[in-house]
């Protein structure tokens, strides 16, 4: 039975009352715990910058060359906080409902307002690393308003924001390396974690460098290994964002959340052909200023600049008089897949939508444009060739980020003893859709001042375990399957580039998986997938050792995983037959074409249960229940 | 739409202590829009087909800030284009027929790992030797509690917005890592919050890059024409002041 483990009292009061009570650890005892944190990106520096002050032996693992290169450091727009700098009436309690509303009530009231209180602890700590965030001429800090709410408590570095914390975080973490309180191990991947009498004890690595296996002893372990949208092929992730981690720990008993939760972004640059490789995100600030249209007439192959204004179709302004270009991410992708369903799209390709600037240059002349923009339209036509100045941008939506991860309990532990998840990997607080600029505050809420008060609860039980020897039959094994796996791989000697399959398989998912679903499409899909992981094991050809750097066979196992984990995010969308934030639905729909949520038999989380290769997965549920917000049906009409 | 035919050489080599040298590939009707990466990815897929092994090379967010992409392309860290890194150079800038040459950053504290990869945990332990603020989670105050000038923040953002990637050591002909050094430290010397650490910070970091065996500065501003961000060589005349400041406070 899952136990979320809310802390009793009413909803303003649990976690300052938790703090109160969760027992300490002694400084003397800190220094004799061992905690391994996965991934240094926003969620997993922090964490273990701050563990290691407190006094705990910290050991971090990141597979880039340096801490400082997780992909956190992408994000664009910002980071929310509700300091009501502006004055205009934000509040803990707005932001919280914020974030409940815009998860289309499909996440945890407890998690959530915690994370909206100490929201405002993450910007202080920021500042005083020396993040330079934007600033008032008088000194203060700048915030700008950012997707569907109706305050300004988005704080931002120019369009890096994602970078100015993560170096932040990156600082705090070299910090405790010099003092030899964090030993940092770069270039290392996560290959499996160790459970020794159902706790999580340690971790597999392999140095990608050397291709040792090498085993760690923890007396917890932290994931903190980011989301799966690559599990798309494309997608806005870094090329080596990876489930690898995640899904090791659901094979060892971790319940997954909420698989199929994924958010795809509106306005990123289109596929342009067979090769591409990675997609990437305009800001969605764009559509503050710019129009979104397709031609009226289908296959309309003129220049946008030839189509007359009447035979413009400036879809999402009339569909949603009243939110126009600015109806929340969910809400605009789907539009535009509709349109390019129908014929309408634009391009070489047709799976493209036009965002056009033309009458924002008209309004505000082309200087206010340039100032607010210009380095978006810089990137863009450095990407695409084309200037936007002129020619109005092509733009489809992306997979971005996932919502799910491994299910966590109040304390972001998982289902397995000792072993924890935090920032995207796990799949707490943004429910069915996340808000934009609110993944940067969770990453850094849970690293910085989440889990180093709740890790407390667990450790303080484990004061008298010592640190235990790493030839124990358990990590023998798990290092044994880890090896087994990749020297099956490298003499597999089939045809097959591990690319294709990841590229087979990301097309799949998009199909089937992506902006809509169906049952019929679902329920092919998962026949889809199991073939093709019949066919890579087969037929994938990984050339290259073992004991040398060998990136294709560490994309091998990513790919391996990925595919498995396809499928249950399947099984996860078939299963939840009502449409809610980022997943719709076909069957669940109004007369209008409009998401319908159905809060009868579908608020709850699922969580998913690995019972072996040979057997289906069973799902389990927790059940969400609102005692602050009343739960309505979004409406942007 | 155009196509590419191409003539590649590319630095390989096994292992930090394997010898390399350069050898030549065939990619063709490569799309114009392909991303410089996007064209090493093809010949890789290739690669693999014909079961050779693939090309070594460090990439990750490819959209120009992680920082980990790293090549000398026809001898230009990044390539052709100012202010971009490698994984944002299109194969637009390309002629049908041109040979590109393809090596790792070449600088002596950066050990060539495989092919075009390169060690550059110099620069991680640069800034642990002092390129942080000694603040403790949870004893920050608050946020709008030091006002600080835009016209300063925005100085010391032009400082942060460094990504790290090794550039400018490539460019150099001493392999200095100045502009890197010079960018964190200017950024915590023109914010208030850096004040209390402020002499050892520089003091320390100078110390640790000479350690690492980078050179000395040439002082002629070839890290700054190839650094993907553009930071200004300005950064090096204020590290170097700042380093004078405190050893004359002591």
């Amino acid at each position: 039975m899952l136990n979320s483990r809310i802390p009793d009292g009413p909803l303003s009061e649990k976690w300052t009352k938790y703090k109160s009570k969760v027992p300490l650890v002694s400084p003397a005892n800190k220094r004799r715990l061992d905690v391994i944190v996965i991934g240094t990106g926003l969620a997993g520096a922090s964490a273990a910058s701050s563990m290691a002050e407190m006094g705990y032996n910290i050991k971090t693992f990141c597979f880039q060359d340096s801490p400082r290169r997780a992909h956190s450091i992408a994000a664009q727009g910002g980071i929310n906080a509700a300091k009501n700098y502006q004055n205009d009436g934000d509040s803990i309690y707005r932001l919280f409902y914020d974030t409940i509303k815009g998860g289309d009530y499909r996440s945890r009231e407890a998690n959530v307002h915690r994370l909206a209180e100490v929201s405002s602890n993450i910007i202080d700590q920021c500042v005083a690393q020396g993040v330079p965030f934007a600033r008032e001429y008088g000194g203060t800090l700048d915030n700008r308003s950012f997707g569907g709410v109706q305050v300004s408590r988005t704080f931002y570095a120019r369009g890096q924001t994602g970078q100015q914390l993560l170096l932040g975080a990156y600082s705090a973490l070299s910090r405790q390396i010099a003092k030899g309180s964090v030993t940092m191990y770069n270039r290392h991947e996560m290959l499996d974690i160790v459970v020794v009498d159902g706790k999580a004890r340690g971790v597999i690595v392999r140095n990608l460098m050397t291709g040792e296996y090498e085993r760690h002893f923890g007396h917890a372990v932290v994931l903190a290994t980011g989301g799966y949208g690559n599990v798309f092929y494309l997608s806005t992730n870094a090329m080596g964002s990876n489930v690898t981690a995640a899904w090791k720990a659901y094979k060892k008993g971790a319940m997954f959340g909420n698989p199929c939760f994924t958010q795809i972004h509106p306005t990123c640059i289109p596929v342009s052909g067979e090769y591409q490789s990675k997609l990437t995100l305009m800001s969605e600030s764009l559509r503050n200023d710019g129009r979104i249209w397709v031609p009226k007439k289908k296959g309309d192959d003129r220049r946008p600049r030839d189509i007359p204004e009447d035979e413009r179709d400036y879809y999402l302004e009339r569909r949603y008089p009243s939110f126009g270009n600015l109806v929340p991410r969910d809400v605009a992708s789907r539009a535009a897949k509709e349109r390019c369903d129908e014929g309408f799209g634009v391009g070489s390709t047709k799976l493209a939508v036009y965002l056009d600037f033309k009458d924002a240059i008209k309004r505000l002349g082309q200087d206010v444009v340039s100032a607010r923009y210009g380095n978006l339209f810089e990137m863009y036509e450095k990407i695409t060739g084309d200037d936007p100045y002129t020619t109005p941008m092509r733009i489809y939506p992306a997979v971005h980020y996932t919502m799910g991860g491994l299910w966590v309990d109040y304390n972001l532990m998982t289902t397995v003893p000792g072993l924890y998840a935090i920032g995207e990997c796990n799949f707490s607080d943004h429910g069915a859709n996340r808000l934009g600029a609110s993944a940067l505050m969770q990453g850094l809420a849970d690293g910085y001042f989440v889990l180093p008060y709740t890790i407390g609860e667990y450790l303080s039980n484990d004061i008298r375990t010592p640190a235990m020897p790493t030839d124990h039959e358990e990590f023998d094994k798990a290092e044994k399957d880890a090896r087994d796996r990749n020297e099956h791989l490298l003499n597999n000697d089939g045809s097959r580039s591990v690319e294709s399959f990841h590229r087979d398989l990301g097309h799949i998912m998009w199909e089937n998986c992506g902006m809509a679903r169906n049952e019929i499409n679902l329920t092919s899909a998962i026949s889809e997938i199991q073939s093709l992981k019949k066919d890579f094991w087969e037929k994938v050809r990984v050339p290259g050792r073992d004991d040398v750097l060998n990136p294709e066979l560490e994309k091998a196992g990513r790919v391996a995983d990925f595919i498995e984990l396809g499928e249950l995010m399947v099984r996860d969308a078939l299963d939840r037959r009502e449409s809610c934030g980022g997943h719709f639905r076909e069957e669940s729909q109004t007369e209008e074409g409009e998401a319908k949520r159905d809060d009868e038999n579908f608020t709850f989380s699922s969580a998913w249960e690995y019972k072996g290769e040979a057997t289906e997965p069973t799902r389990n549920k927790e059940e969400l229940t609102f005692d602050t917000v009343q739960l309505t049906q979004r409406s942007y009409k | 739409m155009a196509e590419l035919n191409l003539t590649l050489k590319i630095w390989r080599q096994d292992g930090p202590k394997d010898p390399g040298g350069f050898k030549s590939y065939t990619v063709n009707r490569l799309n114009t829009h392909m991303s410089f990466l996007e064209m090493l990815d093809v010949l890789n897929e290739q690669l693999v087909n014909t079961g050779d092994e693939p090309v070594a090379f460090d990439h990750d967010c490819r959209e120009g800030i992680c920082g980990m992409c790293s090549m000398v392309i026809n001898g230009r860290p990044h390539g052709p284009l100012e202010g971009t890194t490698t994984c944002q150079l299109h194969m637009r800038y390309f002629n049908d027929g041109d040979t590109i040459t393809i090596e790792p950053w070449r600088a002596k504290p950066f050990p060539i790992l495989k092919d075009l990869i390169v060690d550059r945990t110099p620069l991680d332990r640069i800034i642990q030797a002092g390129g942080f603020v000694s603040v403790n989670t949870g004893s920050a105050p608050d946020g709008n509690a030091i006002p600080i000038g835009k016209e300063i923040s925005d100085e010391a953002f032009d400082a942060a917005a460094c990504i790290g990637c090794g550039a400018c050591v490539a460019a150099c002909k001493n392999a200095s890592a100045s502009l890197f050094v010079a960018a964190k430290i200017s950024q915590l010397a023109l914010l208030p919050q850096g004040q209390p650490e402020r002499e050892e910070r520089v003091v320390g970091m100078v110390k640790q890059m000479d350690e690492e065996g980078f050179g000395h500065c040439t002082n002629t501003g070839a890290c700054e024409a190839e650094c993907p961000k553009e930071i200004s060589v300005d950064y090096i005349r204020k590290m170097n002041w700042e380093f004078h400041r405190a050893n004359v406070k002591g």
